[in-house]
């Protein structure tokens, strides 16, 4: 275990990542629709980070988000980010950013179980006037920058560490990142540029999930050995089971000097519902094609969860 | 005989990044051509180099911004916005970074063709919530481009002159503030850039030819003042000419036609510049002449909004060309 990384919250881990299942699960039940597999392939990792990885500060957002308070403007001074559920923007803190910002329903799971967001926050979402957005945005909870297009989040992570690690702040960057994003040229430039110019003070974890909207990556566009990949542009990488929470506690571990970490953390899209296997390779978003399927996806995810079935609205 | 000064931009980053550590200086393999070939020798550890990787750059700006930086970005002005425009509308516009961009060679400044001449730049940007747009005309402007830059709450869009640039005027450039060249009551001219020392050229001819021009020139473009542009076209007889070193379209001429019809003022306008079209590789003066953004297209201009012939050709602007130009520095300093 990293020094620097307290536990932030009485529960587990692993309790943590339980919880962001049910929580998603139940939300997926409710409104007949979600992320529901990609709580089932990053809980682990967006556990691990707010429960021990990250040095964060406590919230200085009210638990109960505020509604959508406008763009950024000129003519709007009291515009503030998510970034404040995430701890104070001080420079002994860790930042993070959700590059795939269509995890936001999973992220504000983990907010929820650590303490950082009310359970209120999660009924906020995807409402008018709410800034609990279901691709999460600037201003929603937990999120510090606008990455709803896939790649652009590992740059401005680079840019942020590189500016912190100048004025020796030692807070570092992490990026929550997805595989999908290989796919865009702009993630290869961002780990090129962040290893020619040192900056070690950054460091990702990408679900493998393999997965994306279309279907399974492999179908989609190959992209080859990702590792081997991110090593020849510059980087340090580690592949891991990303379940195995022992295997991610090394891996944040590994000696990066001189380069960012890239941690791969390989994982099942129906892990802890494996009814959701039924719909391989279609699982970007889970949407039941009828009261029946729904029915039967709450009994057996609900069983496999070890909780009650949803009772929810026809 | 105008004054050419070599290189403005350089000495002014130069002279004012050094007095400002927070100021970096970002480049994508163009560094001499974008003249921080000597800072970056000079000042290493206020220079980036990105390499070519636009996407990456402007987005890595963003995060530097977030952490209490203020890039400038210098490269080719396209290069700012065809290939990152979704970086820079995610990762610098919306949340308001100070990042600067330095946009150089816009519109047909350069013989390098379709893929470097931003000729739509202007219409992208000041689309774009919260950016500020400037232009610089002369070396003067470039001089003062740099801390007028950095004086915006926000980002920032400039397009910059390099080289060999004339100086034109003698006060610096000011955000907001138009310059009134010529307070003449026929018609309006509307210039930016390097279209301006095409109309200086063009007046010192149509004052002979008994044409009483009032020209502004324009270095903030976003935001555009459109109640001070609409003051000036009401106050001529027949109408206004607007004269870019751009396509029309989204331009300085869009930008005027919407300020007079959002005022109801019911004057003529030619819009001069490229029309709806792309250019090709050559000499400044020659794709200025072949596309119609010189002076004697101005003239032409003029011609049509008036219903008139001055009979001015060529050779008579080439023979003003001089003292025209000296002559308003000299106005300027009044």
């Amino acid at each position: 275990m990293p020094s620097q990384a307290p536990l932030q919250n009485e529960k587990t881990t692993e309790e943590i990542a339980l919880g962001v299942r049910r929580r998603v699960f139940e939300h997926t039940i409710r409104n007949n629709g979600g992320y529901l597999s990609q709580a089932c392939s990053s809980a682990e990792q967006l556990a691990f980070l707010y429960n021990e990885a990250l040095h964060l500060g406590q919230p200085t957002m009210p638990m109960i988000p505020p509604p959508f308070g406008g763009v950024p403007s000129a003519d709007n001074p009291d515009y503030v980010t998510g970034a404040g559920y995430n701890g104070p923007f001080e420079p002994q803190y860790d930042r993070l950013f959700i590059a795939p910002a269509h995890y936001a329903l999973v992220a504000y799971a983990t907010l929820i179980e650590t303490g950082r967001m009310a359970p209120e926050g999660l009924e906020m979402f995807n409402k008018d006037g709410s800034s609990v957005e279901m691709i999460g945005a600037e201003h929603s909870p937990g999120m510090e920058v606008h990455n709803g297009t896939l790649g652009i989040g590992l740059s401005t992570g680079a840019g942020l560490a590189w500016g912190r690690k100048r004025k020796g702040e030692p807070g570092e960057v992490c990026v929550f990142m997805s595989d999908g994003e290989v796919q865009e040229g702009q993630t290869w430039e961002a780990v090129q540029a962040a290893a020619h110019h040192g900056i070690d003070n950054l460091w990702a974890i990408m679900d493998v999930n393999r997965q994306q909207c279309d279907g399974a990556m492999d179908e989609v566009m190959q992209v080859g050995d990702i590792r081997q990949k991110f090593i020849d542009f510059g980087a340090h990488c580690v592949e891991i089971d990303g379940h195995d929470l022992e295997a991610m506690r090394q891996a944040r571990a590994e000696n990066h000097e001189g380069k960012p970490l890239i941690i791969l953390a390989y994982t099942s899209p129906t892990k802890g519902m494996p009814i959701l296997e039924r719909r391989f390779p279609r699982l970007h978003y889970v949407r039941f094609k009828s009261e029946d399927e729904r029915a039967e996806y709450n009994q057996a995810i609900a069983a496999d969860l070890g909780i009650a079935p949803v009772d929810y609205a026809h | 005989m105008v004054e050419m000064v070599a290189r403005p931009y350089a000495a002014a980053f130069e002279a004012y990044a050094v007095q400002h550590p927070e100021v970096i200086a970002l480049s994508a393999d163009l560094t001499s051509s974008v003249e921080i070939d000597g800072f970056r020798d000079r000042h290493p550890e206020q220079f980036l180099s990105m390499g070519m990787a636009e996407q990456n750059m402007l987005s890595f700006a963003g995060g530097m911004g977030l952490a209490g930086y203020r890039p400038f970005i210098h490269t080719f002005g396209v290069f700012l916005y065809r290939r990152p425009y979704d970086q820079l509308m995610a990762s610098i516009a919306y949340p308001r970074r100070k990042v600067r961009l330095m946009g150089f060679l816009p519109g047909i400044t350069t013989p390098g063709g379709m893929t470097h001449q931003a000729i739509e730049d202007i219409s992208v940007m000041r689309s774009i919530p919260n950016m500020t747009v400037l232009e610089t005309g002369d070396a003067t402007e470039v001089e003062g481009i740099v801390e007028a830059a950095d004086s915006i709450d926000g980002p920032v869009y400039c397009r910059v002159l390099r080289g060999s640039v004339p100086r034109l005027f003698d006060s610096p450039l000011k955000v907001g503030e138009m310059r009134v060249l010529a307070e003449g009551t026929d018609v309006l001219v509307i210039t930016a850039g390097i279209t301006t020392e095409e109309a200086i050229r063009a007046r010192g001819a149509l004052d002979k030819a008994g044409v009483s021009v009032r020209h502004l020139h324009l270095n903030t473009l976003k935001p555009f003042d459109a109640e001070a542009i609409v003051a000036h076209a009401a106050s001529v007889k027949h109408g206004v000419v607007t004269l870019e070193n751009h396509l029309v379209a989204g331009g300085i001429g869009s930008m005027t036609a919407e300020a007079l019809a959002d005022a109801g003022l019911g004057k003529k306008l030619i819009r001069l510049g490229l029309q709806d079209t792309y250019a090709h590789g050559g000499s400044r003066p020659y794709l200025m002449n072949y596309y119609g953004l010189d002076a004697i297209a101005l003239v032409r201009g003029i011609e049509r909004l008036m219903g008139i012939e001055t009979g001015i050709d060529e050779g008579a602007l080439e023979a003003v060309r001089v003292d025209a130009v000296h002559s308003s520095v000299k106005a300027e300093a009044l």
